[in-house]
């Protein structure tokens, strides 16, 4: 293996090229005109531009990536996880085209691709499996069975996903999961198998060679989901002993040999409280957690795949040490049912510390686009105990300044610094429990919006053209205090403040703040006395925000002009879309009357389907969407004259 | 000294509270913004806003600030003249003191070359006050197209009225923004105009926003309300293009090494009582450095080389109050000195006058003191005069007094200026009338004459006072002694927004 295309994007692009640099293989890069500033592109040897934005015609398209791997004269190319690394026609096409696929053979794609032939498959070699099947192909569950999960039997992330609990629900759940999986997945079949509440993920990771040798290099716990999405994942589980864990090793080493699998792979499994466990699907690929089974083993997992691409025997005899924790960094907002968010990142910086891995796909500069997948970067802590290993990716995640979209951060440390998750107690029903206001604790304080006027304020000065060193806002004669104000989300935050040689009078809201004192103040940081209590704040001032990092809560608060131009600002009733992604339906029309709670129109973000519902009973005014139409978040969808009863 | 201060927070208070508790509610109520908060939104945030006069008409049949407010402010970055009509006084009518503080405003956008912006909401001139100011107001008009004619952009932001001879305001103005059913800009209203040629016709179209932007022409924006017209304010000066001429000042600078507070103790309420200057200088000036030039010759008066905020200056202070012949021929040569190196002086003024005696005129005074005053009458630099305690005599127009035309002259509240002190100008008095009554033989009435002399130092104290001077606009605005540097600060950064260029011809004279 001289070169090595990387059919993917991002942190995993970055982590692939990473080992391969290191193992003198040459790097090609493949990129989407979103991606073109990526850092993933710079870091390869060469990089092709896929022309075109959305997956389906970049990261997806199998001829432009084979094209690409043959005008670069690659000769292996690694496909990472998503995309087309689970599709076998892919790994065909490269080995049609005299490419090695770093991966498993293509029988063994195809068959774990379909969910119904992987479970029908491990059953035979005897690895437990819930029991279930294909609606279309006239399974009903028993009505013991119920609830049931209506899942794609073609893709992974949770996409399609549906809890049925009743025998009426069945075909609607069916038919929509089944549209929702033909549009991400490309293929409408779906499958119902009964439901166990609450389990724990447990996943084993494999690794075969081509002498036939399959082994394991232990287990890791996901069980940290939302919306059926890992979000934190650990190895070892805290739920598993040494026992348990040689069955599950078994297990999987089973279910591997009976696939003849070649390369690296993870077997999952869900474990009910009794400790039962049952298969629920192969991933025939790189996980995104590999990071955790590397830390815990020691192993480059990347350069095992390469290794055995390059059809080296595995002579390798894993053992277990210490204790990893992944947390997965999205842009989303965990307080609007996680929707995912998009926008620059005016800047990404975690604090390296010990123990502590950064996998990062994007960086200061960058921009998260509403294309792909918001998951920014996958933080890792190692330590001797599962404590200590929370408690560093708990810090470093908590020193970290992120500013740009929002991000699940509070979010995954308040789950780090969890009682529960602390004293091992993670099943998949974590978040469903605690909630992410419960979860995030205070989301607001008050003294941010004060920072970043003082903050802004010390900035003016210091880049003041003349006067430069007059003392700020100085009069000889009052003019009222210097008045801003924020949005802070979709609060108003107005703050009013006054410098004189006796300090600084300070309100909020119109409320002072009672002994407060500045103690310092630059365009970086602000240093607040309230009541004797002394608190810092970092600031971080950018063309259209400040960026407010404290000791409660970070923020981003966005400056109201204090002068502006008429008719910038939104009509009153507008309604505003809450993220960015395309109109997909339109449900009403002009003048049409609408009631409170009424859906407007659907946006698809994220292979999502989000209602936009009427926040007032009304008239819609006036209508300014098409389907197909992109939006950006914060863009009006149409404006609603409330109508008052009467 | 801090009674004195709140004594004059107390008049500014006074000046501040405009038209009063109702007329302010009634302009609140009509959607519009108070003179202060229009100034607030139209300077840049968080620089600082020196208001002159603040106290003009104090002791007057008028209201304290003489319905109108001016200062220099900084909007995107150029220092400028705000010259705003106080419309809860009176709707802003201008009165004799009004226009005095109007017309020093527009001389300080002259002699410093900053641009003017005019808030202007005014009823035109206080009607029954008209024999003083029909006459004079013409200059307003004739200033400001001067100013115009000199480079210096004039601009009138049109909040509400500016009828008749205020017309002329945004007719003499470069650029004129009327906000839409606020401005009313015409010769004559409807009633005037029925009585003058029996037209029927309405504000709007006589002189409303609407019609001058799209009509006359006279208006160049059209504002939908007030913040839209501080905006396009904002924006003019924004695309004016400007330059200061004058030195920049250094990058970096110190604050002095003594703190401002104790200047609260070293400058005198009793004037009797002479200070050491240098005490003050060390709380002015940039890291309390100052190179004393000929410290041990004519040791009444301190001279030297100094920077406060960045900028090089050389300071003039008194020291015992009075000027003998080598006070007079060192000031002399220092003000010729700054001429050489274009450096702007800074005049601290505690001086009761050139020394009178026998010895001191045959030893020609006068001769010495007429170098001080053609030196301080021709130099070129800017001058900035701070009067920190007494004025008296020719001393107060050696050391620069307001006819001297200072940039920027502001006081200390304990300061007195008079032509002498109250008791010796009763004392004069006093004997002058002696020497009448003896002359003609009649019997001096001693009575009368201590009647008279305390009658007369009453008076003279009185009219000496800082708050006094200030009220007739003889000066820029009393100061508090701590916010000298601030005030020093802002002025010669204003200042330099002209050229510092000194005068030159002759080399230095030696005397």
């Amino acid at each position: 293996m001289k070169k090595l295309l990387v059919a993917n994007r991002a942190e995993i692009a970055r982590r692939v090229f990473r080992t391969a640099a290191a193992m003198g293989i040459k790097t090609v890069a493949v990129y989407s005109d979103p991606d073109s500033g990526a850092p993933h592109v710079r870091e390869a040897d060469e990089a092709v531009r896929l022309p075109g934005a959305t997956s389906a015609e970049t990261y997806l398209s199998i001829p432009k990536i084979i094209e690409a791997a043959l005008a670069t004269n690659a000769d292996a190319v690694h496909p990472g996880y998503g995309f087309l690394s689970e599709n076998a026609d892919f790994a065909t096409a490269c080995a049609d085209a005299g490419l090695t696929f770093v991966g498993p053979p293509v029988e063994a794609i195809r068959t774990m691709g379909s969910k119904i032939a992987a479970k029908e498959m491990m059953a035979r070699a005897g690895v437990p499996v819930l029991p279930g099947g294909v609606v279309n192909d006239g399974y009903r569950p028993e009505p013991s069975d119920y609830p049931v999960l209506v899942k794609a039997a073609f893709g992974g992330g949770g996409r399609g996903m549906r809890i049925v609990h009743s025998l009426n629900d069945l075909d609607d759940a069916v038919a929509a999961a089944g549209r929702e999986a033909q549009a991400a997945f490309g293929d409408g079949t779906v499958f119902v198998e009964r439901y166990l509440q609450d389990p724990r993920h447990i996943e084993v990771q494999i690794f075969g060679d081509t002498n036939g040798r399959v082994l394991h290099l232990f287990e890791r716990e996901c069980s940290i989901q939302r919306r059926y999405q890992k979000v934190i994942e650990e190895a070892p589980s805290p739920a598993v002993n040494d026992e348990l864990r040689a069955e599950l090793c078994a297990a999987a080493v089973s279910a591997g040999e009976a696939l003849g699998y070649v390369g690296a792979g993870t077997v999952e499994f869900v474990l009910d409280p009794a400790g039962r466990f049952y298969f629920l699907e192969v991933n025939t690929r790189l996980q995104v957690e590999h990071p955790v089974t590397e830390l815990v083993t020691g192993l480059d997992l990347v350069e095992l795949q390469l290794r055995v691409a390059a059809g080296e025997p595995l002579t390798i005899s894993p053992t277990l040490d210490g204790h990893a924790i992944e947390a997965r960094l999205y842009a989303e907002d965990p307080t609007a049912d996680f929707a995912p968010m998009s926008g620059r990142i005016d800047r990404f910086e975690i604090p390296s510390s010990d123990g502590v891995r950064i996998d990062s796909g994007y960086e200061t500069g960058s921009t998260v686009s509403t294309f792909y997948d918001a998951m920014i970067a996958k933080v890792i802590a190692y330590g001797p105990t599962r404590e200590r290993a929370a408690q560093r990716l708990a810090s470093a995640l908590d020193a970290a300044e992120l500013h740009g979209p929002p991000t699940n951060r509070d979010l995954l440390v308040g789950v780090l610094r969890h009682p529960e998750f602390l004293a091992g107690f993670t099943d998949t029903g974590f978040l469903a429990r605690h909630s992410p206001a419960e979860l995030i604790g205070p989301d607001h304080d008050p003294l941010s919006a004060v920072a970043a006027a003082l903050a802004s304020q010390a900035h003016r000065r210091l880049t003041a053209p003349v006067q430069r060193h007059i003392p700020s806002g100085w009069r000889n004669v009052s003019t009222g205090p210097r008045q801003v104000a924020y949005i802070e989300g979709e609060q108003i935050i107005e703050v009013s403040y006054v410098l004189t040689r006796s300090g600084i009078a300070i309100q909020i809201g119109g409320e002072p703040i009672a002994d407060a004192r500045l103690e310092h103040a630059d365009a970086t940081s602000v240093v607040l006395s309230v009541g004797g209590m002394s608190r810092r704040y970092g600031v971080h001032l950018v063309a259209d925000a400040c960026y407010v990092d404290g000791p409660v809560i970070s923020t981003r608060l966005v400056p109201i002009d204090r002068l502006p131009e008429p008719g910038s600002t939104a009509a009153a009733g507008s309604l505003l879309a809450p993220l960015p992604g395309s109109v997909i339906r339109v449900l009403v029309a002009a003048n049409d009357a609408v009631v409170a709670g009424q859906t407007i129109a659907i946006l698809e973000a994220m292979k999502m389907e989000h209602p936009i519902v009427s926040p007032v009973t009304g008239l819609i005014s006036e209508l300014l969407i098409t389907v197909g139409q992109q939006m950006d978040t914060g863009q009006p969808l149409a404006i609603i004259e409330e109508t008052t009863d009467g | 000294m801090l009674e004195l201060i709140a004594e004059h927070e107390s008049q500014i208070e006074r000046a501040r509270a405009g038209g009063g508790e109702r007329y302010t509610t009634r302009h609140r109520e009509r959607g519009k913004l108070l003179v202060r908060e229009r100034i607030e939104l139209l300077v840049d945030l968080d620089t600082a806003f020196l208001e002159l006069s603040p106290l003009a008409a104090w002791d007057s049949p008028f209201q304290v600030g003489a319905s109108i407010v001016t200062g220099v402010g900084v909007i995107c970055g150029a220092e400028c003249v705000i010259i705003a009509h106080e419309p809860t006084v009176r709707g802003g009518t201008m009165n004799p003191f009004t226009l005095r503080k109007n017309l020093r405003a527009l001389e300080i956008a002259r002699v410093n070359r900053l641009p003017v912006v005019n808030l202007v909401e005014s009823g035109g001139g206080d009607l029954p006050t008209q024999a003083d100011i029909f006459v004079p107001a013409g200059n307003i008009f004739r200033e400001l197209t001067q100013l115009s004619a000199a480079g210096i952009p004039t601009i009138a932001l049109v909040f509400g009225n500016a009828t008749a001879g205020g017309a002329y305001v945004p007719g003499m103005c470069d650029y004129a923004v009327m906000i839409d059913q606020q401005a009313k800009v015409f010769l004559g209203g409807p009633p005037l105009v029925k009585m003058a040629t029996g037209e029927e016709a309405d504000d709007e179209s006589l002189g409303g926003a609407a019609m001058h932007s799209r009509i006359s022409g006279l208006s160049d924006y059209f504002a939908v309300d007030e913040v839209d017209c501080l905006r396009l304010g904002r924006q003019i000066v924004a695309n004016l293009n400007w330059h200061k001429e004058g030195p920049t000042p250094r990058h970096l600078v110190e604050e002095p090494l003594y703190d401002a507070e104790d200047l609260l103790g070293i400058a005198s309420v009793d004037l009797r009582i002479p200070f050491d200057p240098r005490e003050v200088i060390a709380r002015l000036v940039d890291g309390s450095r100052f190179d004393e030039y000929k410290p041990q010759y004519g040791t009444s008066i301190v001279t030297g080389w100094a920077q406060i905020h960045g900028y090089a200056v050389g300071v003039l202070a008194n020291a015992q109050g009075v000027l003998f012949m080598d006070e007079s021929k060192k000031a002399t040569e220092f003000i010729q000195l700054a001429n050489q190196s274009s450096t702007p002086l800074i005049f601290l003024q505690n001086v009761t006058g050139f020394m009178v005696g026998k010895e001191y005129e045959q030893a020609g005074i006068i001769k010495d003191g007429a170098k001080m005053i053609n030196a301080v009458a021709n130099s070129s630099v800017p001058h900035i005069t701070v009067i920190m305690g007494a004025s008296y005599g020719a001393g107060n127009y050696g050391m620069c007094g307001r006819s001297y035309e200072p940039r920027f002259l502001f006081t200390w509240p304990n300061a007195r200026v008079a032509v002498m002190g109250p008791q010796q100008l009763a004392g004069v008095l006093s004997i002058v009338a002696r020497q009448a009554a003896e002359a003609s033989g009649r019997e001096f009435d001693e009575e009368a004459d201590a009647r008279q002399r305390g009658t007369i130092e009453e008076q003279i104290g009185r009219e000496s006072r800082a708050l006094f001077m200030t009220g007739r606009v003889y000066d820029d605005g009393i100061i508090d002694p701590r916010d000298t540097r601030t005030v020093l600060g802002i002025a010669l950064s204003a200042a330099t927004s002209k050229t510092a260029e000194g005068r030159r011809g002759f080399g230095v004279f030696r005397m």
